[in-house]
């Protein structure tokens, strides 16, 4: 069963006294539930696009997009977000970041601190509820993010190449985190990177996008079994895709340097 | 010493209050040392005992009350207008659109320009001084508030939007409380103009306060009262400097971390 139908959306973005640019040309796809679909290509080929204007925080120039068969207007609580920059709110501390959308939802108080308490505990910050986001490092940011995310059980998570700040180390335990919470809370994510390891790792598909303007050129299903840990990364299986895959997106980059003169 | 290096803060206190020392020096050197004649500048000790007359016998305290009074009224007046507005124009587009040009042009108009035509107004009580006050701060208010609540990282926006806030939740739940610290830290710095205005008030038509005692001394040549009003000015303003600052850092403890 789909629960998001993608179905030829594009991107132009006009600018006064320019050739109007196409970011995204017509794009379809379509996720199952509890999919984890990774999209993965080179910078500016429209991959955050197509993920914002599925978060409704673009709008797209042509095509529509379907959430369980109904047209997406606009950002809603059942799409949470996780962004590459560090988005936490830095007036609230980390317990009331991930009640920021229970609160908005009028859940009792008691209700908001044990969904968010428990948040808090799977993303592995028990014990820094009280801190303000500028006393925690960028992985523990991003980590409160994800909890903050997942609170408002959304329908989708989308995440937006949001461990591409971190150092290498931090990252791979992001991964393996969020991996674990996938597999045991069977969200359904679109996840957009530019890193095919963590394509590779986390995905059940990994979509391949073409250089600008972009458009889905491979479909990759990842076919190995969860629970996944990170000894999957030195397999054959792992090796022969990311082979595959290095070689997809290498084609695309020198494509996108030689349009860039 | 190098670029940016921070000093200690003991260090800090003991630099700060060493060029008030040095200030004093060289304000004794010359009244004590004669280079200054006593009729145009008084020396320190002279200031210091007839600010104690003004204090004891003079009723001075009731000044300070009015100037005082004045400054925290008509400041209130101007940024419990001011707030509502700023943040509506900062928020919405159309809002600001409409009245950002007006108050652009108003807020170069000199506010002790008002004076002549609000005494015609008001006469020489107490609402003359109250919007002086007023037309001083509140469109420097507005403006400079419209601009720190329109400045709100977008990217927090839009994450409290795919968080399932509402428009109206937006404002109330990201763009104010973002923007209240740099808020605060703007009605600080105009309630220290707001000192300015008041005074030029007083200088030319009331029959109290710290500016009508320091035209009244003019007229008897007395440096020394003058002075010691306009310390007295100085002193209140580094009080409530303090104060702000002190409960800046108290109510919004975030906003000082990793700076």
């Amino acid at each position: 069963m789909n629960i998001l139908s993608v179905r030829g959306v594009s991107r132009t973005f006009s600018s006064e006294g320019r050739a109007p640019t196409v970011a995204l040309q017509a794009t379809d796809l379509d996720v199952a539930e509890n999919d984890f679909i990774t999209i993965l290509g080179p910078s500016g080929c429209g991959k955050s696009t197509l993920l914002r204007i599925v978060a409704g925080l673009d709008q797209q120039s042509s095509g529509e997009v379907l959430l369980d068969g109904k047209r997406i207007t606009g950002p809603g609580p059942d799409r949470g977000m996780v962004f590459q920059s560090y988005t936490l709110f830095p007036w609230l501390t980390v317990l009331e970041n991930v009640c920021f959308g229970l609160r908005e939802r009028n859940l009792p108080r008691a209700e908001q601190l044990d969904i968010a308490n428990a948040f808090i505990q799977k993303v592995g910050l028990r014990g820094f509820e009280s801190h303000f986001p500028k006393q925690l490092s960028g992985g523990m940011q991003q980590r409160t993010a994800l909890a903050r995310a997942l609170a408002n059980n959304p329908r989708m998570l989308l995440m937006d190449e949001p461990f591409g700040a971190l150092d290498h180390q931090t990252r791979e335990l992001m991964q393996e985190l969020l991996l674990g919470i996938w597999e045991a809370e069977r969200k359904t994510v679109l996840f957009v990177t530019h890193d095919i390891d963590e394509a590779v790792f986390m995905g059940s598909r990994v979509m391949v996008m073409s250089a600008r303007p972009g458009r889905i050129k491979l479909d990759r299903a990842v076919p190995m079994p969860h629970p996944r840990s990170y000894s999957v990364k030195t397999t054959p299986t792992f090796m022969d895709i990311k082979a595959e895959l290095t070689e997809q997106v290498r084609m695309e980059v020198i494509a996108a340097q030689r349009a860039n003169g | 010493m190098r670029p940016l290096t921070p000093v200690t803060p003991s260090a800090r206190v003991a630099l700060g209050i060493s060029f008030f020392v040095v200030f004093v020096t060289v304000w004794s050197i010359a009244t004590f040392g004669g280079f200054v004649s006593k009729t145009f500048l008084a020396d320190p000790v002279m200031m210091v005992k007839s600010g104690y007359t003004l204090l004891a016998e003079m009723g001075f305290a009731k000044d300070i009350g009015m100037t005082v009074w004045r400054v925290v009224g008509g400041f209130l007046l101007a940024a419990l207008l001011a707030l509502p507005l700023g943040v509506m124009m900062g928020a919405y587009k159309p809002i600001e659109a409409f009245f950002e040009p007006f108050i652009s042009f108003a807020r170069y108009l000199p506010a002790s320009a008002f004076i002549p035509l609000l005494i015609l107004w008001a006469g020489i009580g107490e609402a003359q001084k109250l919007a002086v006050i007023f037309i001083g701060s509140f469109f420097q208010l507005v403006l400079m508030i419209a601009v720190v609540v329109g400045n709100t990282r977008r990217d927090l926006v839009e994450a409290a939007y795919t968080l399932g806030a509402t428009d109206a939740s937006l404002v109330k739940r990201v763009l104010i409380p973002g923007a209240a610290p740099e808020i605060a830290e703007i009605l600080r710095m105009v309630l220290g103009w707001a000192w300015t205005y008041v005074i030029v008030a007083e200088l030319i038509g009331a029959s109290s306060g710290i500016g009508h005692m320091i035209t009244d001394s003019q007229a008897l040549l007395a440096t020394d009262q003058i002075i010691f009003g306009i310390i007295v000015i100085g002193l209140i303003g580094l009080a409530s400097d303090m104060l702000f600052k002190f409960a800046n850092r108290k109510f919004f403890p975030w906003a000082a971390l990793g700076k």
